[in-house]
């Protein structure tokens, strides 16, 4: 059958009229499936590079998945990664631009609790919500309602630490030993302090170092001599892993534990003290071994795709892209700021690597903690 | 009376560490008088170096030592040959070579990250055997021996290099007057790149040792011990090779005992620089430093 020229016309009509229809639909809300914006604000380089690099990994991951599995009508995620150079000026210039050029819709970080000082009061005014991954300072989320964060502070892990080693191993007294130039390992210090105050645990001594110190053999010496029933450590891992395995060189016998906080709940911490590891206890947010279905597909993915073993950053990293995406299905939206901000507040209950996860009515983690000891080279749960 | 010898030996020994780092430093720095601060990205990368040859290529301590010492001098050419000399016909060579000096550091330790990634990785376990003795409660390892020795020992050839050699004459004598040494037939270029790269061989094998016996190499390893090196050269004296050992373990001895002291191990750094003070006021040319007059 030959075309009529009325025919030909009227069907040109039609695809005219779609095409222009659909380009109507596609300027004025993205068409299924939808896009969500997200910027990270990571220290890719600087003092928490090491940091930064397992948290882009971890955000990497879920991002990934949520995308190959949003099919046609799920949300698909758009990740703006920047580094702040673990700086809180180019914190500001990050977040400046995430919020005024990119347009993002919520901003994940800032790795630093120094940076998160400056850049979230930013966000606040400009009314982006911020959902930080690991910023365990006193204070942040007071800065207003926008700010939230996934990581428990040291305030909420450290005082069920130290219950759990007294009721378990009956310890009196103890050395104290902690960073004195930076926010988080100060934090974790001052935490340490009041609960062993609390719980009744004598101090016999308190010995500070600095970042990027390697030899902790003056301090170590003294401490052996006065013989405490544990060393109480609040230091990053890099400092921590030193300190570990130079207790057990000088003689510090492995009967008495090494009890850390968030920090060294990492796997470097055993890669790099080796066999000096054992006998180590940390208060985590997170716990690697953790039979949680969810949390063996993550260790096990993450293994896979970057060749090491996740670590607790990674962990509330990746946390952090699924709790948003609870929130935008809620939202309603993918770029509107307030709603999205609404729905995280009724974040309860979720299902993450974390564990059940709920933010608390000051926007921050309600999660358990665990301790953990490492035995055999593993972390292993020592108590609830 | 225990403790007091365990802190001994444990500042002597960091302070050998610190020397090791500051003699390579000191060979150009006090010799040559060019700052050098691409010297900690040196010997960062030489650490890193060797970690890669034993890892990742497989080889044994004993050739991935010499190799990734090799590698660093090799790295001094180049720092050279980018960041200092094509700025040394300025009359303000030096003061432009630091801060070019600067530029190769970011360069060398951004590579490092990109390669090497930015965690703190460690020699594998057991790869160097480190022997532990006990004398009572005191205790002592091989690997902390090994460092003391070979600091000492590469005083010992360094000095007599710069004293007895042609090149180390030589070297001396660009020190002295680049254009009298041009004028004695002298080839400035050849001996200043030579000094180059035996201090920055010097500067890697530092790393390789330091981070053997503390367990661990970052790309940022060099921030902690560049500022000390810094203050190990002046407190020995600039461009003494001697002085750069005995400061070094002068300054790892005032660290430990203020800890041991004072108890209050944040002083540390305080009492380290306030003793670097004190020398520069009541012997402004340092320990072993002689004024003006140049030594090896």
């Amino acid at each position: 059958m030959g075309m009529s020229a009325g025919n030909y016309a009227k069907k040109t009509a039609i695809v005219l009229a779609l095409a222009l229809g659909l380009t109507g639909i596609c300027s004025r809300a993205p068409a299924a499936p939808k896009e969500a914006k997200i910027g990270f604000a990571l220290s890719m380089t600087g003092a928490a590079a090491a940091y930064g690099e397992t948290q882009k990994n971890g955000a990497q991951l879920a991002i990934d998945e949520i995308n190959a599995r949003a099919g046609k009508n799920g949300i698909k995620i758009v990740p703006v990664f920047e580094d702040d150079a673990s700086q809180p000026e180019q914190g500001v210039n990050v977040f400046n631009r995430l919020i005024f050029a990119d347009n993002v819709v919520i901003i994940i970080g800032p790795t630093l609790s120094n940076t998160a000082q400056v850049t979230d009061r930013i966000a606040q005014k400009a009314g982006v919500p911020v959902l930080g991954i690991s910023n365990t300072a006193k204070g942040i989320t007071d800065i207003g309602n926008y700010i939230f964060r996934d990581s428990l502070t040291e305030m909420q892990v450290i005082p069920d630490t130290i219950r759990v080693v007294k009721k378990k191993l009956g310890i009196k007294k103890v050395a104290l030993m902690y960073g004195n130039d930076d926010a988080f390992t100060m934090s974790g210090y001052n935490a340490f302090k009041k609960a062993l105050l609390d719980s009744h645990i004598k101090i016999l001594t308190e010995q500070t170092f600095s970042k990027g110190d390697r030899d902790f053999s003056a301090q170590l010496t003294e401490i052996r001599s006065l013989k405490p029933d544990a060393l109480v450590v609040s230091a990053l891992v890099e400092e921590g892993s030193g300190i570990v395995s130079q207790a057990r060189e000088l003689g510090i016998p492995v009967s008495v534990p090494i009890i850390g906080g968030n920090g060294f709940n990492s796997p470097s911490l055993i890669k790099n003290a080796g066999k000096a590891a054992e006998n180590v206890i940390v208060g985590a947010a997170w716990n690697e071994s953790s039979s949680n279905p969810l949390n063996r597909r993550f260790v096990r993915a993450y293994t896979a795709k970057f060749g090491s073993p996740p670590d607790q950053f990674a962990a509330q990293a990746y946390a952090a892209v699924y709790i948003v995406l609870d929130a935008l299905k809620r939202a309603g939206s993918t770029d509107n700021r307030k709603a999205l901000r609404d729905a995280l507040t009724h974040v309860k209950g979720l299902n993450t690597v974390l564990g059940k996860f709920s933010f608390t009515k000051n926007r921050d983690a309600d999660c358990t903690p665990v301790v953990e000891i490492v035995k055999n080279g593993r972390f292993t749960v020592f108590g609830k | 009376m225990s403790i007091f010898f365990q802190q001994l030996i444990n500042g002597f020994f960091i302070g050998s560490v610190y020397g090791l780092f500051a003699i390579g430093y000191t060979l150009v720095f006090g010799v040559l008088d060019i700052l050098n601060l691409a010297h900690a990205a040196i010997f960062t990368l030489g650490g890193l170096s060797a970690l890669w040859l034993t890892t990742t290529a497989g080889l044994s301590p004993w050739e991935a030592f010499p190799l990734a010492t090799l590698f660093s001098g090799v790295l001094g050419l180049v720092l050279y040959r980018v960041a200092f000399a094509p700025l040394r016909r300025r009359a303000d060579s030096n003061l432009s070579g630091l801060i070019s000096s600067i530029a190769m550091a970011i360069v060398f330790e951004s590579a490092a990250m990109g390669i090497f990634g930015a965690r703190t990785v460690r020699f594998p376990e057991g790869m160097f055997p480190n022997r532990v003795w006990h004398f009572g409660s005191i205790i002592l390892t091989s690997l902390q021996l090994e460092i003391v020795v070979v600091a000492l020992a590469l005083m010992v050839v360094l000095t007599a290099w710069l004293k007895h050699t042609r090149t180390g004459k030589a070297v001396r004598a660009v020190a002295e007057s680049e254009n009298t040494a041009r004028l004695l037939g002298i080839n400035v270029e050849r001996i200043v790149s030579e000094t180059f790269f035996v201090s920055s061989a010097l500067g890697g094998a530092a790393g390789i040792l330091y981070g053997l016996y503390f367990d661990a190499l970052a790309p940022n390893m060099g921030h902690s011990i560049e500022l000390k090196g810094l203050a190990v050269i002046i407190l020995g004296g600039m461009g003494s090779i001697p002085g750069a050992i005995l400061g070094g373990i002068a300054f790892g001895l005032s660290e430990v005992f203020t800890v041991e002291l004072t108890g209050m191990s944040n002083l540390r750094d305080a009492v380290a620089f306030t003793v670097l003070l004190l020398i520069l006021i009541l012997k402004p040319s340092g320990l072993l430093g002689r004024g003006r007059v140049r030594e090896a």
